[in-house]
Parts: structure tokens; sequence; C-alpha cells
């Protein structure tokens, strides 16, 4: 019988059912990081358990990392007994930790699919929401909480319900100026911020085929932001081509192994889904939030809605979404100052996105009185931006550019907003006091958006600021 | 390791308003800078409870008649956005055993179930109901009957669903899976030593 890849994967990596019904699911790659982390190696010490497969959990350091210093002890003591307790436990139970003196360290994110640790027909679980990144690889990744970290830890399984599949087809070509970003703001939007509970995701059609895996990252990236626990992309020649010769992909004779197994892993062609969308891909524009969660967005190009014109549940939300964001129903979004500009995090922190932002930002700078940060996902892709001479390309805009971390995505480091700041950010929430400040604000942009932003000193529309066509 | 058979829990309730309830206004991330859940009630939605100096806002769980309330009462997506626990362990550490909701974050949802704390979905206007009880009286005791699927408050019951799965691990004393894992550890082995990726 055809089935989709989320069905095969997870029956290859059923071991039995539960007694509640639950299946108890073998993880084959566990990712852990510094915050979710340390009570489950508590757990793991007070009940007297060993890891079970400690060379399958991979740690790094990044949500509570400095990106403004690299020398330890951190000027945060939180800070530094979070990364030295991490590094205590890895040495205990034989994990190996992409530390900062690896020069691996960075979002763990980014740091999976760059050691090539994320693989195809892979099961992945982080104890970080946005896990469902590693899918772009063909892989059923989710986040989980920290007991559940603690049931990995012990035996590298979850007690888990099966989701439901629903297909999303992008079809067609995206207009010029537009980005993943704005595909997954896009489907957030028009299929509601719990519009995915119980569903993973299987993002397709004729512009999955074409993206990046960079861009397929940030697309399944915000699978969560839409309710969905995960999401993926079925393999292709792209993604095996972005896996060869990665520190931890397969070797020679294995690699072609590996490859046949990938191929066949993916949905096959008849299979059934539970459900089925369709979205042309002209339809997308540049996309931004003006609320206070990652569905509340409009084309660069509208207004901001007005509760007036709204009933009920939704009336309701833009009230509370304006007066938190303090913007003027019915007002363009385009033109609303901003104070800071973000660019980075496991959404948008990977070599492509300060590629094409250092395309547009040669020989600009940042408007004045916006600050404006550039941090890269990894110490990888710092390097790599250096050896281009991206990092130069911000410094001269007057970027700030930083070492590698989760930064002011979730403002864990110093790096936080100040008052009622507002944002435009290329990270994925803008949850109320999300990003360090109770009450500052988060503008949700693609990377390209974020530099027009920070150049201009407002919302922007990219394409007018840099001259992209927009036909 | 016997767990508790969680099949009701009772108490009084508070409301906090709102659909899109994120795990974020829950637990503002940098309360998350600690490797212990020791404390974490004391922060429990802070920012919406706390001006900057520290004083107290306007929200019902600032409010003296809801001291002591149990069961937290609120909308549509509860518990969405990161997957921290330190969610869950804040609002149990608060002295919250159960929600009702009108609907649930896929892994808020789960992390609770792990630490025995039910989450219930009912409809939007029973949870109006039960809020006007408990505003009007908030000595109402609120119980929801986890087994049964049903709430019973001010003389009245209401239809409430759980999903199964965990209803039977709440209300069988399983709901932390640790030891059924344990147990299939050698399973769990054999079904690793098939997968090339995970081979030593």
């Amino acid at each position: 019988m055809a089935k989709t890849l989320f069905e095969k994967v997870w029956d290859a990596h059923t071991v039995r059912t539960l007694a509640n019904g639950q299946t108890q699911l073998l993880v084959g790659t566990h990712l852990i990081h510094e915050v979710t982390s340390p009570q489950a190696f508590g757990m793991m010490r007070d009940l007297g358990l060993r890891v079970a497969m400690a060379h399958r959990t991979f740690a790094t350091v990044d949500h509570i990392v400095p990106t403004d210093q690299v020398s330890e002890p951190y000027a945060d003591p939180l800070a530094d007994a979070m990364i030295k307790e991490l590094r205590r436990s890895c040495a205990e139970f034989g994990i190996t930790f992409f530390d900062r003196s690896t020069g691996k360290q960075g979002i763990v994110h980014i740091v999976g699919p760059e050691q090539g640790i994320t693989q195809p027909g892979t099961t992945i679980a982080c104890g970080d929401s946005h896990t469902s990144t590693h899918g772009a690889f063909g892989a059923i990744a989710f986040g989980i909480g920290t007991t559940q970290i603690r049931d990995v830890l012990a035996t590298q399984t979850l007690a888990l319900g099966k989701l439901r599949v629903r297909r999303i087809e992008v079809n067609g070509r995206l207009r010029p100026g537009v980005y993943a970003k704005d595909v997954i703001l896009h489907i957030i939007f028009t299929l509601g911020v719990n519009g995915g509970t119980g569903y993973a995701y299987e993002y397709a059609g004729e512009v999955f085929d074409r993206f990046s895996m960079e861009e397929r990252m940030t697309v399944c990236n915000m699978s969560i932001e839409g309710g969905a626990r995960a999401g993926y992309v079925n393999p292709d020649e792209t993604t095996f081509a972005y896996l060869k010769g990665r520190p931890y992909s397969p070797k020679g004779a294995a690699w072609d192994g590996a490859v046949a197994q990938w191929r066949a892993v993916a949905s096959d062609p008849g299979c059934s889904y539970d459900d089925v969308v369709r979205i042309d891909a002209a339809d997308i524009a540049p996309t931004v939030t003006w609320g206070i969660n990652p569905g509340q967005g409009i084309p660069i190009t509208a207004s901001i809605p007005d509760p007036a014109k709204a009933k009920g549940d939704e009336k309701a939300s833009i009230e509370e979404a304006l007066a938190y964001m303090k913007l003027t129903p019915g007002a363009p979004i385009k033109g609303t100052k901003i104070d800071v500009a973000f660019l980075g995090s496991c959404t948008n922190g990977r070599l492509s996105d300060f590629q094409e932002v250092a395309r547009f930002l040669k020989g600009r700078r940042v408007a004045p009185g916006v600050k404006a940060i550039a941090v890269p996902g990894s110490q990888g892709v710092g390097l790599l931006c250096a050896e281009l001479g991206i990092d130069q390309v911000f410094r001269d805009a007057g970027f700030e550019w930083r070492n590698a971390g989760c930064s002011m995505c979730l403002a864990m480091n110093p790096d936080k907003l100040v008052g009622d700041q507002l944002c435009a950010s290329s990270s994925n929430r803008n949850f109320k006091g999300r990003q360090g400040s109770p009450t500052g604000r988060t503008i949700l942009m693609s990377p390209v958006m974020v530099a027009a932003a920070a150049v201009t000193g407002s919302v922007a529309d990219a394409r007018d600021v840099f001259g992209v066509s927009s036909n | 390791m016997a767990l508790e058979k969680i099949t009701c829990v009772s108490g009084r309730a508070v409301h906090v308003p709102g659909n899109d309830i994120d795990t974020d206004r829950i637990i503002p991330a940098r309360f998350m800078k600690c490797v212990t859940f020791d404390g974490l009630g004391e922060y429990l939605f802070y920012d919406v409870r706390r001006n900057a100096d520290g004083s107290d806002k306007a929200h019902p769980l600032n409010e003296a008649r809801f001291k002591g309330a149990s069961i937290l009462l609120s909308g549509v997506n509860f518990g969405c956005g990161s997957s921290r626990e330190h969610a869950p362990q804040a609002l149990q550490k608060f002295g919250i055993r159960a929600v009702i909701a009108e609907g649930f974050a896929e892994i808020f949802y789960g992390n609770c179930v792990t630490l025995g704390m039910p989450c219930v979905a009912a409809s939007r206007g029973d949870i109006a109901a039960i809020a006007a009880a408990v505003d009007a009286d908030p000595a109402t005791v609120v119980s929801i009957d986890v087994a049964n699927q049903r709430v019973s408050f001010a003389g009245r019951v209401a239809a409430v669903s759980v999903r199964e799965s965990a209803r039977d691990a709440l209300i069988n004393g399983r709901w932390d899976p640790i030891g059924e894992l344990v147990d299939g550890a050698a399973d769990a082995a054999t079904v690793a030593s098939g997968l090339r990726y995970m081979l030593a």
C-alpha cells in the first residue's frame, strides 16, 4: 500500500504499543541544549538512570550564550552556571558536546543539519519546539518537554500518539522579493495558529521542489507556529547534495546505500493524506506581522486590521494585539517606525539569509537611531560569512556583527529589547514580551525585509527600497 | 513506580480569559535561567501579573478571592508556542492541578499529562458558565471527572473531553511513562539495530 513518508518513518521506529494506546517510538537522534536539559539530567541522577544510547545524543549551547562575549565566566552568573552544568552533564554521561571551543557551536537546529547529523528517514527529538526545522530533510522531528528529554536519555524512546498528515502544496512561482519566510507566514495566517494541531505538515509542490535546503528549513522551522508539531519535505537530489561530505554524513560505499534508502522513504505516489491544501505561489506577498502571534500577518502593502470591521473573537484578539503593539487600526503597516532590527535565529540565521541580505545592503547604511544586530546561527555560518566578506558588508552598513546563538529571538542572553521598542525581526515569534522586554514589540518578516526596515528606519517594502521589480 | 490514579480533580477555579495564550506568557524566558524547576510558581504569568517595579497589575491570579484556586479556565489553543515544560511546571508549582480550556497546543498538552495534570477541553459556553459561577461565588467547587469526561459545578454538569491516551494514563496511574519505556528497552535496542544510522 502506498504510504506517506511520515507513516514509513513512524513504522520503522515503532518499538511497541503502550498500555494507553500510544506508541513507544524510537528516537534516532536526540539534540539537547542548555536550557531545557539540566532538569532532565537531574531526574536521571535522582532515579539512578544511565543514558541508553549516548552516541545518539548531541549537545550544544545556544539559548543563553552572550553573542558579544566569548570568554568565561559570562557576565550573567545564571547563564554561566547553565553552560557549566551542560558541560558537566555531557562529560558525566558521555555525550558529544559542540561547545564553543569546538568551532561547531550554534543554534541546535542549525548545527544538526550543518554537521550532517540530520538525515532523511530518521526521527529527531529535542527539547525545543523549533525542532520541526529538521523535517526539511525528510526526518520526523518534533519538540519535547524536559521530562521527555529524560525519557529519551534513559531509553532513546518516547511515548507518543500518531499524528495525521496534511499535505500543503505550493505551486507556481514566487514573485520577486518573496521568500521562504513569506511562504510560511502566509501558510500560518491561511490555516491559523492552531490549524495544525494533531497534524504533521508535508510541504510539497513546485516551490518546495525548487527551494534550497536552507529555504526548506525556514518553512519547516515555523510549522509549530501553525500548531503542527512536525513538518517535512520529501528528500530529493537537493537534500542529498546538501548532505554529501558533511562530517556525520555516510561516507564511501555507505553513501550510495544511504541515498537509496533516503530515496525510498519519500511519500509514495498515490498515498493518501488526511488533508490536502493547495496554495498558489503568486498569491504570496512579502508578509509582515502586526499582532502578537505569528498568524496575525498581512502583505506589506496592506493596512493594519480594524477591529471595528471584525466580530466576536476576532475583534477581541485584534483589539488586544493592537493595544499591545500600539499600532493604529486601518493605517498602512508600511512606514511603522522601528527601533531595532534583528537578523538571525533558527528560522533565518543561515548563510543564504546573510548572503541574500548582503547583496542589497552593500553601500547602504542603517538609519540613524536604529540598533541593528546580525547574529549568525552557528560558528560555521559565521566563518563562512567571514570567508565571503559578508560580515564586513554588515559592519560597513552599521550592523553589529555578533557571535553565534539564539540571541534576541527569545532574549535569554543580554540581547534584549528595552521598554516598548519595536523590532523588525527575522525570528519566529512575536508573542508579548518575547524579545526580552515585557512591553517590547516584534514584527516578523524575511531577512531582506529586516534589512529594508533597518536602512529606512521603518517597516518598508523591500522591493521598493532595493529596486526589485514586483512583477 | 506506583503513581496516583487521577480520576477526579476538584477545587476552586480561576478564569484567565483569552485565546492563544502562549508559554512565553505563562512563564517568560528569562525565568528559565535555572537548573531546577523549584520556585517557578512565583513567576507564573509574571509579565501580565506584575509591573516593572514588581507591584501587582490587575489579573485574576492576583485577586484575593481566587487565591488557592487549583483549576484554571481559559480559551482556544492554550499553551501554544515554546515546548518549555517550565510552563506546566510553573502552573503546577503555583497550585494548579488541572486546566479546562477550549483547546490546547500539542506539546503543552503532552507535558501536562506527563506531570499528571489533566487538560480537558470544554465548549466555550460551558467554560463561560463555569467562569460565571466562579465569579459569582469564588468558593464554588468545580469537579472534573476525568474518567467519565464531565465537569460539575454549582449543581450543573457539562461534558468535557480528554484524549483517550491521556484519559487512560491518568486514571490508571501511568501518566509518567518512564517505567513502561524502560521495560521496552530490549525491544528498542532491537529496532535500533536494524537502523543503519543508529549504529555506534
